[in-house]
């Protein structure tokens, strides 16, 4: 038996849809960003991110810049919409065996690349190869291991066989790396910059700009709505916040937190500030003494104030978090599990517990881990005073944080981007022994229900293990997740958007295609 | 005379050489390599090896350096480890922005500080002098960024308050081909004016300095008991003999247009050599550092040589070495 994912109408699609035919504008009312979006206009965006070693290899991209870039002129088989949810893109449905090792995509027809080439199956598998086998450099090497093969059933179907049940694949290839390039000669041209997304990249100077002007081709129809598109990389914080001020861009991401309240105040600019997956953690090491003890780990978690550390380290743009990696966006985020609050008296009760009267402990920090991070171990040893928790911060040197410290000291501050997958965040950095496991945490339970997970379709019974693993987390893991950082971007008035994507910064990277002028 | 130049270019290109070598052994201190940079956080071990591979990276240091230094003397920059482009072409590119950056501000600026610098001279503790005085010794004392910042406040925001528009742009990004000499000042403008004002600060205390200093030689009071017109006095004897150390500065403070302008590149968000060439060192890509050192260290010998000339043209007894 073979289940059918089916991928229908949203409510965004249906406005934007019906939209264009003028039906919504009765509909919509109200809300302008909802109304109609004109076309037209020449969009520049300062971005934070852009680096001279930046390249149109989608297996190296790493960062805002270059994010936003293969969204612009890549298409993906399956897309993040703006509520979370998993759309179409060039794959117009797939559908899964019963175990989920096998999945088939049925391609979008009577899509062409802005060369002009039409696009199939070939391209697909080509696309995908490119961050396969041994000889890859791609960073997207893990996250498309589980494929053992692939075939074009037709030239608009391709099957993708999995070394195991993955009931996210369809999500996993939304990823920015997997951007479908056109194959020329026999060969995957990436270099071109050819691809079959909303923009065609007219000029790229790899730490400096990059230019794009609108596809007329492109196949979603009601998309892309800027006639042309001037990204910049204006990393100095400085420079972009002025440049959004003298009206020399229209849009800046990653604001400057402690001046964002002035920024605000400015009349014409927009302040957002989107809650996503991004979140900043303490890791213990689970096989160093004092943190193998479980009630040590509980008394140290009950010892933090979160709330204090959002207000003060992310001035209130973010939100607490609850001893696990998964945000309140994601589609499985656990609301029946309680918020755990600094609690002096349930901290005592497990060093006690522990047989501890008192607990010493040094924290490592340093602001290559987050922002603020020493500051924000400052404010946990003060927190940690009440519970008769004796905490040092230690200020560890920048360079070299993540290859001397993190992972080598029993206890760290870290950031983590998070992953739009839930399955991806665990097998990343909770499955026993993984390469980043840094609390070193291991749960037999937690293993076995991660695979199982992985390969259930059902959602409901796939939600229950979802929320016991992050219930598990929550009580036993050596990670204390303290908070997540939100999104925070500015927008010139003129800038019409609708509701913002979560999975990454700046509407989900994509609002080259999603927004337009008033 | 000629020998003398010729002697000079033979040291500047062992110097060049010498550099070259500093540059690499110290690239190869840092902590990390181009691979490891490249790869990002996210990269697995076997990655990394593979793009060592590509990049040649896992070759012994000697055969890396030898290799980069026979290239280089064929005329080939190379590829840069952190990219796919060419280093002459992305060099190229960079070049461009801050030549014609330095080039104006040195075509604005030096003529005119000389200009108030002789003036200076000329009338020394006068309230003109005083006030010329109070103001470079400011300029000299505040770091750039912070006059960059008055730049932006006084010509973008004060500028657009009073007169409703804005004077220049704060962010100097766009493509430059197609401009005039005129076209290019507006669009650079802040930055060309802000380098004017930290150039003019030096070379106008160097240019008073030297002149009143030659101006208390025995020469001069003779000329001056001769009767000769002040003007005279300074433009034709006392200059002449002042030349050389104000070359001297003039050189030194080309050169750092070219090469140390970082925070007013960042700071205006425009793509020079000097953000460049840190960049390169963020990212672990001795090619491109050794490239841009090498291009630095030309550029001071080039011009320290021209500033030799300059003062000996200018001061004939310098021909006769003792």
């Amino acid at each position: 038996m073979k289940n059918l994912i089916q991928t229908g109408l949203n409510r965004r699609h249906f406005l934007q849809a019906s939209a264009a035919t003028g039906v919504a504008a009765s509909l919509a009312g109200g809300k302008s960003a909802m109304a109609a979006p004109k076309k037209g206009g020449v969009m520049r965006m300062g971005k934070a991110h852009g680096q001279t070693s930046d390249s149109l290899d989608p297996g190296h991209s790493e960062n805002g810049f270059t994010i936003a870039l293969l969204f612009g002129i890549h298409g993906y088989l399956t897309e993040v919409g703006t509520d979370g949810s998993l759309q179409p893109g060039l794959a117009e449905s797939w559908e899964a065996s019963a175990d989920a090792t096998s999945w088939t995509f049925k391609l979008r027809k009577g899509v062409t690349y802005h060369s002009g080439k039409s696009f199939g199956a070939d391209d697909v598998i080509a696309s995908i190869n490119h961050h396969r086998g041994e000889a890859s450099t791609s960073a997207a090497k893990p996250i498309v291991a589980s494929v053992v093969e692939m075939t074009a059933d037709d030239p608009h179907t391709v099957t993708f066989k999995l070394d195991g049940g993955n009931a996210d694949f369809p999500f996993v290839l939304s990823d920015y790396h997997l951007s479908i390039c056109p194959v020329k000669d026999g060969k995957l041209d990436w270099q071109s910059g050819d691809g079959c997304g909303p923009y065609k990249l007219r000029e790229f100077n790899p730490g400096v700009a990059a230019y794009f002007d609108r596809a007329d081709n492109y196949w979603k129809p009601d998309a892309a709505y800027f006639d042309a598109i001037e990204m910049l990389a204006l990393v100095d914080l400085n420079a972009r916040t002025t440049a959004l001020v003298s009206g020399e861009v229209d849009a800046i991401d990653r604001l400057d937190l402690k001046t964002v309240g002035l920024l605000a105040r400015k009349p014409g600019i927009n302040v957002h500030s989107v809650a996503g997956t991004q979140h900043f953690t303490f890791a213990m090491s689970c096989k160093t003494a004092p943190y193998d003890d479980v009630n040590v780990r509980l008394a140290l978690k009950y010892g933090l104030n979160r709330q204090e550390l959002v207000d003060k380290i992310l001035f209130g743009y973010g939100a607490v978090g609850n001893d696990h990696p998964i945000g309140q966006g994601q589609r499985y985020f656990n609301k029946d599990l309680p918020q755990r609050e600094y609690d002096p008296d349930k901290a005592k009760f497990h060093l006690k517990k522990a047989g501890l009267e008192t607990l010493k402990v040094d924290l490592s920090a340093a602001d290559a881990a987050f922002g603020g991070a020493v500051d924000a171990a400052v404010l946990f040893q003060n927190s940690a005073k009440e519970c008769g928790i004796d905490l040092t911060p230690v200020r560890e040197p920048n360079d070299g944080y993540w290859a001397d410290v993190w992972m080598k000291k029993p206890f760290t501050a870290v950031y983590w981007s998070g992953r739009p997958v839930e399955d991806q965040m665990f097998a990343t950095a909770y499955k026993t022994g993984v390469d980043w496991n840094d609390t070193f945490w291991s749960n037999a339970r937690f293993d076995e229900l991660l695979v199982q997970a992985r390969a259930e379709l059902n959602e409901d019974t796939r939600r229950a293990m979802y929320y016991e693993m992050q219930e598990i987390l929550h009580n036993d893991g050596g990670v204390i997740v303290p908070m997540f950082a939100s999104y925070v971007f500015a927008t010139a008035d003129k800038v019409v958007h609708g509701d913002f994507g979560s999975n990454w910064d700046l509407d989900g990277e994509r609002w080259m295609e999603r927004w337009s002028f008033a | 005379m000629l020998s003398l130049i010729v002697q000079r270019l033979l040291i500047g290109v062992v110097t060049v050489f010498a550099v070259s070598l500093i540059i690499f052994i110290c690239t190869q201190w840092l902590p990390g390599d181009a691979a490891e940079i490249r790869l990002g956080q996210s990269a697995t071990e076997a990655n990394k090896a593979a793009l060592r591979a590509e990049l040649g990276l896992d070759k012994p240091l000697a055969v890396q350096y030898m290799n980069w230094a026979t290239n280089f003397l064929q005329g080939d920059l190379g590829k840069s480890l952190a990219g796919d482009r060419s280093i002459s072409e992305s060099i190229g590119d960079r070049y461009q922005s801050t030549v014609t950056v330095s080039v104006l501000t040195a075509a604005i600026g030096i003529p005119l500080s000389l200009f108030l610098g002789i003036m200076a001279a000329m009338f020394p503790s006068t309230l003109y002098d005083r006030i010329l005085t109070f103001v470079s010794v400011s300029l000299v004392a505040v770091p750039d960024f912070f006059t960059a910042t008055l730049m932006v406040l006084i010509f973008v925001f004060a500028w657009d308050a009073v007169f409703g528009f804005q004077l220049a742009n704060v962010v100097v990004i766009g493509n430059t081909q197609d401009m005039g000499v005129f076209e290019l000042v507006g669009h650079y403008a802040l930055p060309i004016a802000t380098l004017c004002f930290v150039i003019a600060s030096q070379v106008i205390r160097m240019t008073r300095a030297a002149v009143l200093n030659v101006m208390s030689s025995p020469y001069i009071e003779m000329a001056i008991l001769k009767g000769v017109p002040r003007k005279r006095i300074i433009l034709r004897h006392a200059l002449l003999n002042a030349i050389g150390p104000i070359v001297n500065v003039i050189a030194l403070n080309l050169a750092y247009l070219v090469s140390g302008v970082v925070v007013i590149e960042v700071y205006f968000a425009y793509n020079g050599l000097a953000t460049f060439m840190v960049q390169g060192v963020q990212q672990r890509d001795f090619i491109l550092v050794q490239s841009i050192g090498m291009l630095f260290c030309a550029t001071y010998v080039i011009l320290m040589l021209i500033a030799d000339i300059a003062s000996i043209v200018s001061n004939p007894r310098l021909r006769h070495p003792k």
